[in-house]
Parts: structure tokens; sequence; C-alpha cells
């Protein structure tokens, strides 16, 4: 069991503040990931959680304790270090150990538990080695395996897999998941690749200079933004987004006209908006058609081509850019004009200070 | 034409003939003190200087007769082991918390701390005398173990703190979560990490200890005199004697230059700063 919960923590170092007042619960087996862009406070908080850094002021408390002012000692949580961090002078076993060693475990019981480690992780072999005669990957795994053995409250992780090659955090990402799986543990993971937090978490935090914008599953975070910020971060390519003014509204759909030209009704809660307010219309590129009949002339700029897929990179008439995702072997030739047809049912709509406005509930027919 | 790789080949030959006669040129002095030692007084004078002559241990000898070498030797020893052991467990802690804990005031303190070397010694001759003498320290190893603590402590504990600089803060962040201690942490951890910048540190301070003149010539007489004393004696009253000066100088660099030379490979990688990582 561990259960977490912050409450308005907040963390300045001299006079700046960078976390500013973060709320959140964090269950017993959940993956949380914490993203952001660089520098919006994810490692501090992390940090924090650890007891590295001390709080400016608000409170952590792990199943039911305080720990805001316990030692990272007497906190049993482990971390994994984006650096690995490993001990340069111990083996192997001995990185493992160590944490066991100073708890005093019986040798026996302490042997037991870096065996199985090992095995988990694939690091037998390795076992009498020092870190410098191990490749980064294993490295890695040693150090999560020295988190293993300890069977921690929470795991944390600082951007684990950021100094491994593309292929190799590819498979560490799975063995994450699997590790997640099978070990039953509650882990927090922080960083700024939104492919590993859309393939790991159970419960994505994603931050912003120090505040929380949003948190959910990884899909309602897809496919529920509730702000430009968080449409925008996440999904590759990214969200395109078109200025638009808002010429009338209704309990039931909202009509707006972009700059690009084209009016459209849309199916959102229009009472909160005000008719001639600036507004923004969001689209992902899969929601995207090109069609000789589409709403929206475009004049295409690169192509980037994936095999499976293909981005096609738009500009509108009032120089917005937009990515169309279409099959591998569209072709089509820069500067072409061509229409665009928009899936209405999977637009987003953001109202002038960028929060989401609610779609209409789709009526039973 | 001289094609790339004959040039590369001659400036190495020159580079190298150049270390040598530079190398030589510092260790005359040395070799010819060692060179006079072996001579009588007689030829020890003589111009133009001798390089082959007989050579004899008499010099040694009187030395031995006349004071108690291993006297004098043994209060170096225990005198310079004194102090570095007493300023490495000073330093060590005060460098942990000046690398790892840093706040605005630690450049400043450390700056502050190499700013007092700066003093000429002689300046506060006089205080430390009296300090010494209403202590009851005068003449005794305790006195001098704690000048040199004193002395060599802002160059210690700047050379540790510069090892500790080069290690990885998350290295110790891990073991704190692991469950130690501060002091496990720097035991356990730190220490063996750092153990060969801790050597060359206890080496210098070694050096500077066995080699330091001005407070162990005001502050001892007999009881606790050090080798520099025992040399200081040979050059005074009854005039100069070249050979007997020579051999007692040897007497006196010959353990820690042996000392030096054994452990300077320890050194080598220990001055090479960055050598963790
Ligand atoms: N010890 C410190 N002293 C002063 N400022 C700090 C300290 N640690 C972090 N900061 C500042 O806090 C902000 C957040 O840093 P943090 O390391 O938490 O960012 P991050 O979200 O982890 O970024 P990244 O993705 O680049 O790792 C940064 O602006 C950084 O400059
Ligand atoms: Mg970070």
């Amino acid at each position: 069991m561990a259960t977490l919960k912050i409450r308005n923590l907040r963390k300045g170092f001299d006079t700046i503040e960078i976390i500013k007042g973060i709320d959140l619960d964090i269950h017993d087996r959940e993956f949380v990931v914490f993203v952001g862009p660089s520098g919006c406070g994810k490692s501090t908080l992390l940090r924090l959680i650890a007891g590295l850094e001390d709080v400016t002021s608000g409170t952590l408390e792990l199943d039911g304790r305080d720990i805001t002012e316990i030692s990272p000692a007497k906190r049993d949580l482990a971390m994994v270090f984006q650096t690995y961090a490993l001990y340069p002078h111990m083996t192997v076993r001995k990185n493992m150990s160590f944490a066991l060693d100073l708890a005093g475990i019986a040798k026996r019981e302490v042997d037991r538990k870096v065996e199985e480690a090992a095995r988990i992780l694939e690091l037998g072999h390795l076992l009498d080695r020092k870190p410098r005669q191990l490749s980064g990957g294993q490295r890695q795994r040693v150090a999560i395996g020295r988190a293993i053995v300890r069977h921690p409250k929470i795991f944390l992780f600082d951007e684990p897999l950021s100094n491994l090659d593309a292929a190799l955090r590819v498979q560490m990402r799975l063995e994450l998941a699997r590790l997640h799986q099978e070990l039953k543990a509650t882990m927090i993971y922080v960083t700024h690749d939104q492919v590993e937090a859309m393939t790991l978490a159970t419960k994505v935090v994603v931050l912003n200079a120090g505040r929380i914008e949003q948190i959910g599953s990884p899909l309602e975070l897809y496919h529920q933004p509730a702000n430009l910020f968080v449409a925008g971060f996440l999904g590759t390519p990214k969200m395109g987004f078109l200025k638009a003014r808002v010429v009338q509204t209704s309990s039931t759909a909202t009509d707006i006209e972009l700059a690009a030209g084209p009016r459209l009704r849309l199916p959102f809660e229009g009472s909160q908006l005000a008719v001639g307010s600036e507004v923004t219309l969001g689209i992902r590129p899969e929601h995207l058609v090109i069609d000789p009949n589409g709403q929206l002339p475009v004049t295409t700029d690169v192509t980037e081509r994936l095999g499976s897929d293909t981005y096609c990179h738009m500009v509108t008439a009032s120089d917005e850019p937009l990515t169309v995702r279409v099959p591998g072997d569209f072709a089509a030739a820069y500067g072409e004009s061509l229409k665009l047809a928009l899936d209405i049912s999977h637009c987003h709509l953001f109202d002038t200070r960028g929060y989401a406005v609610s779609r209409v509930l789709q009526q039973a027919a | 034409m001289m094609t790339l790789k004959q040039s590369r080949r001659l400036q190495s030959v020159l580079l190298g003939t150049l270390a040598w006669a530079i190398a030589l040129l510092l260790f005359f002095p040395i070799f010819w003190m060692l060179l006079t030692s072996f001579k009588t007084e007689i030829d020890a004078f003589a111009t133009p200087p001798q390089f082959i002559f007989t050579p004899t241990l008499e010099n040694y000898l009187h030395i031995q007769e006349r004071s108690d070498y291993f006297k004098f030797a043994w209060n170096s020893v225990t005198i310079s082991f004194g102090a570095t052991i007493i300023g490495l467990l000073l330093a060590v802690p005060a460098a942990y918390s000046m690398a790892f804990f840093e706040t605005r005031l630690t450049k400043q303190t450390l700056l502050w701390m190499l700013s007092t070397k700066m003093l000429p010694a002689v300046g506060v001759l006089m205080p430390i005398y009296l300090m010494a003498k209403s202590l009851g320290l005068l003449d005794t190893r305790l006195g001098l173990i704690i000048i040199y603590t004193l002395i060599n402590l802002p160059i210690m504990v700047w050379m540790v703190y510069t090892y500790f600089k080069d290690i990885p803060k998350d290295i110790l962040e891990a073991a704190r979560l692991d469950g130690a201690t501060t002091l496990q942490e720097i035991v356990r951890v730190l220490l063996p990490i750092s153990k060969g910048g801790l050597a060359s540190t206890a080496l210098l301070s070694l050096i500077l200890c066995w080699n330091e003149a001005f407070w162990s010539l005001n502050l001892t007489s007999s009881n606790a005199a050090p080798l520099t004393a025992l040399i200081a004696s040979y050059s005074s009253p009854e005039g100069l004697f070249w050979a007997k000066l020579s051999a007692v100088s040897t007497l006196a660099c010959a353990p820690i230059l042996l000392f030096g030379w054994i452990s300077q490979k320890q050194l080598v990688r220990g001055l090479s700063f960055g050598a963790v990582k």
C-alpha cells in the first residue's frame, strides 16, 4: 500500500518561486507521469517528494504519515536518477545491496533479494563488475535494480531513459511497464518525452511553470485537453490551431468565422461565449482530410514521409500552419492549392483565455 | 623538405631535451648537497669545485655523535603526521558542507580562508609566541601540531573541496535515499570515491609540515625540535661547515623525498583533477 497526498506544495529558490502550489493525490499502484516543458519544475517536484529539497510551504503525506520534515533516508522511497548515480567504487552486487546492508538485513536475505532483482533485470552475469565496466543500458538496469531490491513504498524516476539511444529507450520503456505490472508498485516518473508519458502512465500530470495544467489518464488528456497548453503539448505532430471569432451562439451550437475564411457551425455549448470574442479552433492531424469538397482552402508546404504515414504541412489563407496525416503513399507537390475537410465531431474549441469550451453532449438518435 | 612526421619527431626531441635540461638544473643543488656530504671539509671548500674525490662518512658519524638524529626525525614524523591527520579530520567535513550544501557565502569563505595565507608569518610571531608560552606549548610537539594544522588548513580545505566538487551530487543523494546517515554517506561513499584526492592532500600537508622552518625554529628549542631545527643548528655558531651542513640536510631531506617518491604514483593521479568520473 502506498498513497501520497500532496497539499498546496510550494518551493522557492532564493526569491524565485519554482513550484507554485501543487495539490495531487497519488494512489496505490498508480504509474504517475509528470510531464511538461524543460524548466517547468518536474525534477524539483520529484526531489521535494524524495526529500532531497526542503519544501517552502505545504505538506506531503505518505500513507497517512506527514513526511514533510522527514529525512530522505527515512521516507522509504527509491529513486532512479537520470545520471544513474551508481556508486563507482562498488560492484554491481554491492550497489544493489547497499541499502539492505545499511538497514541491517541478514546477509542470506540480502543475497536472495539481489539475486532475484538480477534475474528480473538479467544482470546475473554482471554482478561482480564495477559500474565503469558496464554499458549505458546495463548501468540503467543496475540503477533500477538498486531500487527494486528495497521494495520501496514508491519508486521515483527522473528521466531515466534520456541518456539511452532510441532503440534501447523503446526496449527499456516496455520493461518499465512490465516491471510496474509485476511488482504491483507505485511509481512516479518524470519525463519531457510525451511518448513515454502516453505509453507508461496510468495518470498523467501536465506541469507548466510550476503549476498543474491538467491531471488525467493519457487518453483523457489526448481527447479532452482542458486548455490550449495541454492540447498543444500532447500529440505528435501537434494539434493545429486556427484563430476564429464567435458570430452566433446557442446552447446547442456555436457558429464561428475562421480568420482563414470559412464559417463553421460547431456542436459546442455557446452560452458562455460572447458574440464577437476571439476563440481558437483546435484540430489534430488525423482529423483533417484532403477533400476537393472541403471547407478550408490551404497551400501545401513541405511533406514528411514516415513510411506508414505522411505528414503534410499546410498553410491556410491566414498564414496559420496546419498538419494533416495522410497515408504513406500520398504525394503532394510543394505550393499546391488544396482543400481540407474538418472532422467537426473531433474539433476542440478554446475561449479567449485558452480554456476548453465544453462540447454539447451527443443526443441519442 | 621535412615530412609532417619528421617535424613532429624533431619537436618532441627538442621538447624532451629542454625538459631534461630544466630538470637537471632544478636537481643540481640537491645533487651537489649529496656530493658535498661525502667530502671532507677541505674538499668541500676547494676551488674549482671537485667532482672527483675520496668519499668519506666522517660527516655523518660526526652528526650522530653531536646530536641525536633519530630524536629530531621522530619529532618531524609525529608533528607532520599529527598535523596532517587532524587537518584532514577538520578539512573533510568543512569541504563536504561547502561542496554539497553551497550557500551564498561559500565562495567568500573559501577566498577568505585562502587570504589568511597571504599574511607574512613573521607578522604574527609575537602574539603566537606569547600565546604558546602562556598555554605552556612552547617547545612541545602539540604546539607545533596545532600551528601546522592551522597553517595548512586553508589549503587542505580548498584542495579537498575541489575534489569533492568533481563528484556528482547524485551519488550522495542516492546514498541518502538508500538510507545512509550523513556519517555513513561520507565514510562509505564519499571518502572511498575521493581517496586519490585525499591522499594527495595528505601528502602535500606532510611535505609542507616536514619542510616548515619558521615556526619550528621560533617555537622549539630542544625537546620538540624537528629536523629543520637540526639543520639550522649546523649553520650558525662556529662558522660554516659545508660538508657537515650538507650531510645533515641530506639526512633531513631523505625521508620525505623517499616517501614522496614512493607515493608519487598516487600523487600524480590525485593531482590530475577530475580523476573520479
Ligand atoms: N538548486 C536550485 N537553485 C536555484 N534554482 C533552481 C535550482 N534547481 C532548479 N532550479 C530552477 O528551477 C526551475 C525548474 O527546474 P527543474 O530542474 O525542476 O526543471 P525540469 O522541469 O526538471 O526541467 P528539465 O526537463 O530540463 O529537467 C528551473 O528554472 C531551474 O533553473
Ligand atoms: Mg529535470
